[in-house]
């Protein structure tokens, strides 16, 4: 175990642990999401659960390092990683060898990270950490959802992130796996197409809600 | 074929460099890209002026010696080659071409387009090697090997260490060389038994030179002249980690 943490490939494991743990998280998130869709008694259950077992309370402290270590982690190795090339090519095709999300995945981390601000101050900060530090959450949390996401702007700004959400998971996903070294050339191609289904259902997951309300809101009412 | 080249010139490795631009006139199709580069260096050599330094040995593939970023790919706009096997038509008739060193901190220019790889084979040395006692020549079948593996470890072998994944690289990062040396032959039951010492060596050096890390973007394999797999990436991780746990 001796200093595993100070060579690159350990301070990859870091990132790529706490990536799937991030990707598990992202699958609990999109289904208490989508008890939206059912009703709105549905979803404040959800959030009631959300706010009073045990077993979340225990992962929520978890899950908040899980996002600082892998956003640190991040800075650290892209820091390195833009030391090791001090002068740039003059030209330089960096599209015919790899995806967009493989070459941006820190520019894509950085938008998340702005939208993953927004998002506590709007919504968690006002149920989860209420909960946590009064004692009791948003009396309607459903409420509190419908009407920022039946904006149009906000919706609008929401969709956006889980578009750059979706491009940062597609890479990350099988990404991760490659770097515990959970892969091989038959594997390779596989977890590339799990990390689009994946990604694919989870923004998927996240998109319907606001469209969903925005439809309700202006087509159907 | 007439065209315009815009050159990387570097008088040493503390020079600043600054790129400088030729004509070239009448270049057949059929010819190389470093027989191109010879023409010019004779032409150069005819005004009096210092000829253009590029690294070059075998000119047919298998050296490792030749590199270029030659209009923002390494070895040139095509696959599958190593600088020496581009030819002229895959460019057209007045086209200018822009021709750069490797950029990587681990390989610093030397002299125009020649950068230090020395990086590689000090982490070879560190690591990349089995040890043999001297003796007799075994017995080739002595020890049997599963076709599969004796195939996925000649790819990996195939490795000419050329550069083009540092090269390539956005993070200069050497994974892909290393996994080539760690996964051909912890493939191999000769191989196998230094497998973990092996593995943590190399990648201590390699991070020691000054390598970034490995973001799995795959632009090293696209340009590898060998198409060595990113599979061989996994190995080494797996190989590196599990010997770093054991410890």
């Amino acid at each position: 175990m001796a200093n595993i943490f100070s060579s690159s490939i350990g301070k990859k494991l870091i990132m790529s642990i706490t990536g799937l743990f991030l990707v598990v998280f992202m699958l609990l998130h999109v289904s208490i999401n989508l008890a939206i869709l059912i009703s709105e008694d549905a979803y404040n259950a959800a959030c009631e659960f959300m706010d009073t077992n045990i077993f979340i309370q225990i992962m929520v402290p978890i899950l908040a390092a899980g996002f600082f270590v892998h956003i640190l982690y991040a800075l650290i190795l892209t820091l390195k990683n833009r030391k090791a090339r001090p002068v740039k090519y003059a030209v330089n095709n960096k599209g015919e060898a790899s995806s967009f999300a493989s070459r941006n995945m820190f520019v894509l981390g950085l938008i998340i990270v702005g939208f993953l601000v927004l998002h506590l101050v709007q919504f968690w900060a006002k149920m989860q950490l209420a909960h946590y530090v009064t004692g009791h959450g948003h009396e309607n949390p459903y409420l509190l959802v419908t009407t920022v996401l039946s904006n149009p702007l906000w919706a609008a700004i929401y969709l956006v992130c889980f578009g750059v959400l979706w491009f940062h998971l597609t890479h990350g996903f099988w990404s991760a796996l490659q770097t515990v070294g959970f892969n091989n050339t038959k594997w390779l191609k596989r977890w590339q197409c799990i990390a689009k289904i994946y990604a694919t259902v989870v923004c998927l997951g996240f998109a319907v809600v606001p469209v969903y309300l925005l439809v309700q809101r202006y087509i159907l009412a | 074929m007439d065209l315009k080249l815009k050159i990387w010139r570097q008088k040493n490795a503390k020079d600043k460099g600054r790129f400088e631009t030729y004509e070239v006139k009448s270049i057949s199709p059929d010819s190389s890209f470093l027989e191109m580069l010879d023409i010019l260096n004779d032409q150069l050599i005819l005004e009096g002026k210092e000829p253009v330094a590029f690294d070059h040995d075998c000119r047919e593939g298998i050296c490792g010696m030749c590199s270029l970023y030659i209009n923002g790919r390494a070895h040139g706009p095509d696959s599958e080659i190593t600088t020496c096997q581009l030819h002229m038509r895959k460019f057209k008739d007045g086209d200018t071409i822009t021709i750069e060193p490797w950029r990587s901190a681990a390989f610093p220019v030397i002299k125009d387009l020649v950068v230090d790889r020395y990086a590689f084979d000090k982490i070879l040395q560190a690591g990349g090697f089995v040890s043999v006692n001297t003796g007799g020549v075994p017995d080739g079948n002595a020890i049997p090997i599963a076709k599969p593996k004796a195939d996925e470890s000649m790819d990996a072998a195939a490795c000419i260490g050329c550069g083009a994944c540092v090269a390539t690289c956005k993070n200069g990062s050497a994974m892909l060389f290393v996994a080539a040396r760690v996964s051909s032959l912890a493939l191999l039951p000769q191989g196998k038994i230094e497998g973990a010492r092996r593995a943590k060596a190399m990648v201590a050096k390699m991070d020691e030179l000054g390598f970034g890390g490995c973001t799995n973007t795959q632009a090293c394999e696209m340009e590898c002249p060998k198409l060595v797999s990113i599979a061989h990436i996994a190995r080494l991780n797996r190989e590196f980690l599990v010997a770093k746990l054991r410890d």
